[in-house]
This record gives structure tokens, C-alpha cells and sequence, in this order.
């Protein structure tokens, strides 16, 4: 441990430390120092890949999806502390709603639903795709709504009973959908279908799936660098502290919900599209596979960091795209291993790991006196 | 009682709390004038990191009334009273472990006026300059970028202290400063305590066991015992009063 001797007043440490202050232009919290080419990278395989590798345009269309699903859950999850396991809600929330908006744009929802599936709603593509951005953002709005709403009750709870409070809510949400008829209870709704050929419509959607997910990044990117990030933080180390320095916590925690549920809402109503068939239980709600695998992928790559859930989910999703092939009748025995190893093993997750053993790549100071055990008094003569 | 100077930044009046059957403070009344260090101490148990807590918005008082520039303040919330400018720091340092030091005086800056589009703001250099300026002022300079979590306990308190600094507050309410740091450097922190108080001219109501640091500090002190006001006056008045005395060697 070093001493207190920091106590003894010492004129000379700041002016010795003055010239990296003295250009003192406006501070940039959290800077990226990623790589160039990492960038170009990412960019290029997304871009490239559906064209290499087109019989698995969707499968990677969902590997944008899972990145966007770590991305949003590590909002809160990661860079707040507080551990959501609801956040599949906005998902089926936006699914729901762009489902009614865009059909209710050209028929009545009730007949069409009562209609269990009897009736299918073909649209040219103007049409299309003009119900498919109204239903878009519909969904986002609407789950920021409900995030703001929502939240202001969830977020009274702290710890595990925040995390058991948002999964009820999600729960909730599922039974409630499939009682509810109107909007086609458990037998779910036919979205309108695409107009065109399968392979076109796979491509589209990669498409739209690849830009979501990187709006999503670099809207966090952007989010982590402002005084928001700073807040976020101080309240998943300390939230008792951040309220007694005043910070306005309840409205940092909407903030940060409000985000996540904006951009799941509108993956929710694409994915709706994609499938082509809202349900409660397998789609627009599955709890217990996109909702912990959210929760899993974040953990994997590095909570609280902005590229550990992007390299979790990576992971992840390869890991369990390879055990479906490969070891299929085992692939949830394999999945519920990884996840195992990965919570008792290894909390930090890969980015945590690589930030410990590379600090200084990362911008993170460690005291070389206390890691050399050394004790000295740098203001002796 | 001494009546109520209009110059009184901190006015409690007949406040009590008690926790079920245990009551910790019972009709506390005492003025924290404006400039002024005020001293609060007693034995252990006496009630009071309670007051601190009641005056703070910690938790509702069961009654009397807690006024802080002259506005009723006992019915806000904690937040609420920190961004009047009604600062605490507390006894079980806290700080923001996993971020660096001068992370921890960046999210200190006041959110007095602090709007919805304010959250998205970066940080301007002089706000920076302020930072390390104040983390200069308690001795943590050259430990800027470390992670305040690995700085020792005495180191924490210090920072703990900056960030306070940073907030500008009107009024600090300071639960036992010293306790954990290293008897020889106590006269460093007395200095730093006169010195916010002068140079920033900052009210501080300071709790404090340690007797040579309070009647060092403190140009007034009250003395709490079993969750009454025992005594009151200056350190002279204090030290050699019988009452505060027999309640510190357990005569009562």
C-alpha cells in the first residue's frame, strides 16, 4: 500500500504535471482508441458477407441482431449496474406494436385478426415498405414510452429485485399477449407479406438489421463520451453517493432504458417482418432464449465496456450456430455450459480480461508503486 | 436557546427521529451560522449521524423543522437538498471505485441547474482545470488517473473531500473527517478543512471524535448525548463543561 503522505503539501507536483494540461482544449471523455482498421474490418465483412456467403445472409442478419440485443442490454446492465432481464419486453413490444400499425394502415386489426391467419395482407412495395418504417418507428416511440412509464416503477428496486422485476414485466407482457384478441392472442398475427422473391427479401432485411446495429454502436459510442456515461457509472459504483452529490439518478436510469428500449423496439418490429409471424411465446417473447442470451452475451465479452458485448455476442453466436449444426440434441447442454464456465469462471469477460492485463492500452493508469510494492516519497529531495 | 439569526444557514428546530422503539434524536434544535465551522459531538450512539441524516433528507423526521436558507427543506429528498447547495460527505467513505480520480471530481461538478439536455454535454477545460486544480489542493494530483478504489483508505477520504469542493456547495456536513487517517497527517486535513472554509467560503458542520481536532476546528459546539442536546458553546465553554464530561466517561 502506499502512504498517506500525499497529505504533505508539495508545490512542485503540479507544475511538473502541467504540461499535459496545458493544452487545454475541451476534454473528450472515454475516447475511442479502437483501431482504423478494426472499423474497416467490421464494415467490410458486413458488407461483404451476404454476397460471400449469401445462403447465411439471415444468420448473420441475427448476428447483427445479438449484437444490437448485448449492445442495448449493456446499458444498463453494464454501464449502470442495474441487471435487466426484462429488456426482451421492448422486443415483443415493438414487434406488437408495428404489427398493428402497419396493418391497421390498410385494414381493421379485429377482423384481420379474428380471421386467424384466413386472410393475408399483400402489399405492392411502396406500400410495403412505406407501413414497414411507419410500423419502425411507431415501435420506438412506443417502447420509449413505455420505458419512461415503466421504468419510473421498476427502477424503485434495487439489485435481484430489479432483475426479477423486469422479468415479470416481461412475463407479464408475454401472458397478456396471448390472451389478449385483438391483437390475435396466442394464435399471433401474419404480417403483410413481402412483395418479391425470398432471397431479395433476406437481403433487405441483412441490410436494414446491419445499419440498426450500427446506429446502435455508434449512438453508444457517442452516449459513453458525453456526461451521461460519467453519471451511468457513478451510479452502478455508488447510487446511494451519486443522489447525496445530487445527481438526478431517476432520470439518468429512463435515460438509459429509454435508449435500450428504443432500439430493441425497432429490432422487435423488423425481426416481426423478417419472420413474418408475430406469437407470443417463441417471437415476439422468448424470455428465456434472446432475453438471457442478452444478459450471456454481455457478460462474455465484457460488461460495461462499449466493444465486449459486440465481440460477446460474436462469440456467442458462433458458438451456438456451430453447436445447432454439429451437435445438435446436445447444443443447449453446450450453450448451458459456456454460459457456466462464463459466470464462474470468468466475470470480467474478454474485454475485462484484456483491459487487466493491458491497462495502458486502454488508457487505464496503474500506480507502479503499488504494484511494485514499493513505498516511496517522490517529494523527497 | 439561542434565537435564530438571519444569518443562519442551517437551522434545526425541535427535530426528533426515533427507529421503532429507540428514539436517536429528541427535540434537537441548534444554528449552523453562515462562514462559520460548527462543531457537532457526543459519545458514540448519541444521535448524531442521525441529525446528519434528518438534515440531509436521508430519511423523513418524525417532528420539528429543518430550514436551510431560511426554506423549509424537511420534506425534500436528498438529491433535492444537494442541489440547493447542502452537501454530506459520509463516515464510510464513498467514492466511485471503479473510476479514476479525476472521473470522480468530473461527475461532482454541481448539477444545480442541471437540465434534461445537460446530461449530453461534455466537459469544458476549465471545469478540467478545476478537477485537477482541487485534487492539487487535497495532495491527490500525481494519483489524477488512477482508480480511486486502489488509493488507500486515508487517499479516499481526501478525494472524498475534492469532490465535495467541486459540487461548490453552500453548506458541508462532514461525518468524522479524521477517523482512518493517519494521526500525523490529521494537521494537513485541519489545515485543508480551514482553508475550504476561508478561501471558498464554504459553512461546515463538521462531527468529530476527536477532541484536539473539534476544538481545534470548531468556533462553536454542540455536544449530543443520548440523543438530546447536552451542552453548547465554544471549545473553552465545552472543554471544561461537567455535563459533557460526565457523558463522555459514562457518568450518565
Amino acid at each position: 500500500m502506499t502512504s498517506d503522505n500525499t497529505l504533505v503539501p508539495d508545490a512542485g507536483t503540479r507544475a511538473a504535471g502541467a504540461s499535459d494540461a496545458a493544452g487545454s482544449e475541451k476534454m473528450v471523455l472515454n475516447r475511442d482508441a479502437t483501431p482504423w482498421y478494426v472499423y474497416a474490418a467490421v464494415i467490410g465483412f458486413g458488407v461483404a458477407a451476404p454476397f460471400l456467403f449469401p445462403a447465411y445472409a439471415t444468420q448473420i442478419a441475427l448476428l447483427w441482431l445479438m449484437i444490437l440485443f448485448a449492445l442495448t442490454w449493456d446499458i444498463c446492465g453494464g454501464q449502470m449496474g442495474y441487471n435487466s432481464l426484462g429488456n426482451i419486453f421492448f422486443f415483443g413490444a415493438g414487434m406488437y406494436i408495428s404489427a398493428v400499425v402497419q396493418i391497421g394502415l390498410f385494414t381493421n386489426v379485429r377482423a384481420y385478426t379474428s380471421a386467424r391467419g384466413g386472410e393475408q395482407l399483400v402489399l405492392d412495395h411502396g406500400d410495403y415498405f412505406f407501413s414497414l418504417v411507419i410500423g419502425t418507428g411507431a415501435a420506438a416511440v412506443g417502447c420509449v414510452i413505455f420505458a419512461v412509464v415503466l421504468g419510473r416503477i421498476v427502477f424503485g428496486l434495487r439489485g435481484p429485485y430489479f432483475a426479477i422485476g423486469t422479468l415479470g414485466l416481461a412475463l407479464a407482457a408475454r401472458e397478456l399477449a396471448g390472451t389478449w384478441e385483438w391483437i390475435g392472442g396466442g394464435s399471433g398475427i401474419a404480417m403483410p407479406v413481402y412483395p418479391g422473391q425470398p432471397d431479395q427479401k433476406s437481403l433487405v432485411f441483412y441490410i436494414l438489421f446491419l445499419v440498426l446495429a450500427a446506429l446502435t454502436f455508434l449512438f453508444l459510442r457517442w452516449l459513453y463520451s458525453t456526461r451521461f456515461g460519467l453519471a451511468a457509472n457513478a451510479i452502478r459504483d455508488d447510487e446511494e453517493k451519486a443522489e447525496a452529490m445530487g445527481i438526478h439518478t431517476m432520470r439518468h436510469k429512463l435515460v438509459a432504458w429509454s435508449v435500450a428500449a428504443f432500439f430493441l423496439g425497432m429490432s422487435g418490429a423488423l425481426f416481426g417482418n423478417l419472420t413474418g409471424f408475430v406469437e407470443p411465446l417463441e417471437v415476439a417473447f422468448p424470455a428465456a432464449t434472446f432475453g438471457i442470451f442478452m444478459v450471456v452475451m454481455a457478460l462474455l465479452g465484457g460488461k460495461g465496456t462499449l466493444w465486449g458485448p459486440v465481440i460477446g455476442a460474436t462469440l456467442f453466436h458462433i458458438v451456438k450456430e456451430v453447436t445447432w449444426t454439429y451437435l445438435l440434441g446436445w447444443q443447449w447442454v453446450a450453450l448451458g455450459l459456456l454460459i457456466v464456465v462464463n459466470v464462474v469462471f470468468f466475470q470480467e469477460g474478454i474485454m475485462g480480461w484484456l483491459q487487466r492485463k493491458w491497462p495502458e492500452r486502454f488508457g487505464i493508469s496503474v500506480d507502479e508503486r503499488m504494484s511494485a510494492g514499493t513505498v516511496s516519497r517522490e517529494t523527497n529531495p | 436557546m439561542t434565537p435564530a439569526t438571519p444569518s443562519a444557514m442551517i437551522e434545526v428546530r425541535d427535530v426528533s427521529k426515533s427507529f421503532g422503539g429507540v428514539q436517536a434524536n429528541h427535540a434537537i434544535s441548534l444554528n449552523v451560522p453562515e462562514g462559520k465551522i460548527t462543531g457537532l459531538i457526543g459519545p458514540n450512539g448519541s444521535g448524531k449521524t442521525t441529525l446528519f441524516n434528518s438534515i440531509v433528507g436521508y430519511h423523513p423526521i418524525d417532528g420539528g423543522s429543518i430550514k436551510f436558507e431560511g426554506r423549509e427543506i424537511s420534506s425534500l429528498r436528498v438529491p433535492q437538498i444537494a442541489r440547493l447547495g447542502l452537501l454530506r460527505t459520509f463516515q464510510q467513505t464513498r467514492i466511485y471505485s471503479k473510476m479514476d480520480c479525476v472521473r470522480n471530481m468530473l461527475i461532482s461538478v454541481p448539477h444545480r441547474n442541471a437540465g434534461f439536455a445537460d446530461m449530453f454535454k461534455g466537459y469544458s477545460a476549465e471545469q478540467k482545470d478545476k478537477a485537477e486544480h482541487l485534487l492539487e489542493f487535497v495532495g491527490l494530483y500525481q494519483k489524477r488517473y488512477l482508480t480511486s478504489g486502489d488509493l488507500s483508505f486515508g487517499q479516499q477520504k481526501l478525494l472524498e473531500f475534492a469532490m465535495a469542493l467541486m459540487n461548490e456547495p453552500k453548506v458541508l456536513l462532514l461525518d468524522e473527517p479524521t477517523a482512518g487517517i493517519n494521526p500525523t497527517l490529521i494537521n494537513g486535513l485541519i489545515d485543508r478543512l480551514k482553508r475550504a472554509n476561508e478561501e471558498f467560503g464554504i459553512t461546515l458542520l463538521v462531527i468529530e471524535h476527536n477532541m484536539r481536532v473539534i476544538m481545534n476546528l470548531a468556533e462553536h459546539i454542540y455536544c449530543l448525548a443520548h440523543g438530546e442536546m447536552l451542552a453548547e458553546g465554544d471549545p473553552d465553554e465545552i472543554q471544561n463543561d461537567q455535563r459533557v464530561i460526565d457523558a463522555y466517561l459514562g457518568a450518565h
